[in-house]
């Protein structure tokens, strides 16, 4: 709010009072939406289950300790299979996002058409779970790894697309000049210009989605695409809580390891 | 050398940068072109080697028609134009070596460029060139290690190894000290002499432009109001170019002038 004069002293204040109003107005909104679905949530809740829960949480704890040890023997193989789903996933994704993600950035597209589709494929691709993914390509591949891998793949091309795309729109634009007052040709500009400025987020980003991607593919097995998810719902079916609990000792390992790698690879590009 | 007739530039805006500059240049002069912010130096400078293009009017450099060119033969005419841009403009991420090179990319083709693979003399130029900037040891740093000075080195290196008939210099001390400043202007000046090279310097510093140049242009709104000697700028004419101050403290004194004029 601009100062405005009282009783000739100038004063000053952030908001104007309509402005002040508004506000008051829409935290009250907001509150009052918030305490309704407060109501109705606890409406449709089975109070007794929810009372029950602890008791419930403390049964199957026991039964999960101690973890089965032995059952480690049939788990290094799914595990190793995640990794891999993850790993090639992340490969396949990285090697159609970036040039997608070139078509869509709106300072390298050849045209607006190319930056369309390559939007859509970007849209497409994030709005669909990759377990949903992997649903579907169960159904057409068949169970196993082969679908896991696509299904990650798929997945995760929007994702690193997206981010690509915005870090080539938000490139110095000086510096590629400079390479075009040199007399380069486009594709000289791309990889003198451009790329060195972008390539640390490149990998960055493949970085960062193989990381996520070995959480996502940890549950694919799930729907029956493979790696341990698959072990985790047999595990589950025959209420073999050892088993489970094993497994789920070993995903955190396995998280644990694949967050570390990546924070030190991270550091190390950028 | 260079002929710019009735050259005008209307921004997308609506914002009239140049209203129709006509400038000659003969071989081997390097100008000054002052001016207020906004008064259009950049634009004119980018008009010559097109990045930027111009609304209407002419640029001919050696009797090539600059304008009306293709992409490609735009290409090959700006091998033979060099640029040095304020803010260094080099390619952060790439080594000292890599951006000097950079002005050959005009000469190479894409694949060779992509692996690094540049012709033996192009090395060879780009190590005289950086041994004569006093670079050399630092060919191989990354150029965000750099400090401005060193910065600007490697943007005239790479400007130079264009083996340009013409450097276009965008305010090449505007993000420099004072001293680093006025080191690199004699370095530029220098290797004008040297090369028996013609450039445009777009300075805002009058000073300097005075100091450094065989002529001084200046601009005001898109026209024209000075073009002369470096010691016609007197306080009328600041005045003219800049608007009313009191000028008495940025004009070189005559007695300066003896000083410095003979290297000219």
């Amino acid at each position: 709010m601009p100062a405005i004069t009282n009783n000739g002293i100038e004063t000053w204040r952030l908001r104007t009072s309509k402005e002040q109003w508004i506000r008051w107005v829409c935290w009250l909104i907001g509150l009052a939406v918030i305490m309704y679905a407060w109501q109705m949530i606890s409406e449709k809740t089975v109070w007794f289950f929810v009372t029950d829960a602890p008791s419930q949480a403390a049964d199957i704890g026991s039964r999960m300790v101690p973890p089965k040890w032995s059952y480690m023997d049939k788990l290094w193989k799914p595990v190793w299979d995640t990794i891999n789903i993850a790993t090639i996933g992340t490969i396949i994704a990285m090697a159609i996002a970036v040039p997608v993600a070139f078509a869509t950035a709106r300072n390298t597209t050849p045209n607006i058409v190319v930056r369309t589709i390559g939007l859509f494929i970007i849209v497409s691709s994030r709005s669909v779970n990759s377990l949903i993914w992997a649903l579907i390509l169960v159904f057409i591949l068949g169970p196993g790894v082969l679908a896991g891998t696509i299904a990650i793949g798929l997945r995760s091309i929007g994702f690193c697309a997206k981010l690509i795309y915005e870090s080539i729109e938000e490139i110095d634009h000086t510096q590629v000049e400079a390479i075009e007052a040199t007399g380069a040709s486009g594709p000289q500009k791309m990889i003198f210009g451009i790329l060195p400025q972008v390539l640390p987020t490149i990998a960055g980003v493949g970085i960062y989605r193989w990381d996520i991607n070995i959480r996502e593919s940890t549950i694919l097995g799930l729907v029956g695409a493979g790696g341990i998810g698959l072990q985790l719902n047999g595990s589950l079916n025959t209420l073999a809580w050892t088993q489970v609990s094993l497994i789920l000792i070993v995903i955190l390992v396995t998280v644990f390891i694949s967050e570390w790698v990546s924070a030190k690879v991270r550091g190390a590009i950028i | 050398m260079l002929k710019l007739s009735e050259l005008t530039k209307r921004y997308n805006t609506g914002e009239l940068a140049l209203k129709g500059v006509t400038l000659e240049i003969p071989k081997g002069q390097v100008l000054a072109l002052i001016g207020p912010s906004g008064a259009g130096k950049s634009t004119l400078i980018r008009c010559v080697n097109r990045l930027v293009q111009p609304t209407s009017g002419s640029v001919v450099l050696k009797e090539l028609e600059l304008t009306k060119l293709s992409s490609s033969a735009l290409r090959r005419a700006r091998r033979r134009m060099g640029m040095i841009f304020q803010e260094y403009a080099l390619v952060e991420r790439l080594t000292v070596m890599e951006n000097v090179l950079s002005g050959r990319l005009g000469y190479v083709g894409f694949w060779r460029s992509y692996f690094r693979k540049f012709p033996s003399a192009d090395i060879q130029e780009a190590y005289r060139l950086l041994d004569r900037v006093g670079l050399k040891h630092m060919a191989d740093k990354r150029a965000d290690e750099l400090s401005g000075g060193q910065r600007q080195r490697v943007g005239i290196c790479r400007a130079l190894i264009q083996n340009p008939d013409l450097l276009l210099v965008d305010e090449p001390t505007a993000s420099l000290d004072p001293k680093t400043s006025r080191q690199i202007m004699r370095l530029i000046q220098e290797l004008c002499s040297e090369r028996g090279l013609t450039a445009i310097i777009n300075i805002h510093d009058v000073f300097l432009a005075q100091m450094f140049s065989q002529r001084v242009v200046g601009l005001e709104l898109g026209s024209v109001v000075y073009d002369g000697k470096p010691e016609g700028l007197t306080p009328e004419v600041l005045t003219r170019i800049y608007g009313e101050e009191d000028w008495s403290a940025t004009i070189k004194s005559t007695d300066e002038d003896d000083d410095n004029e003979e290297e000219f």
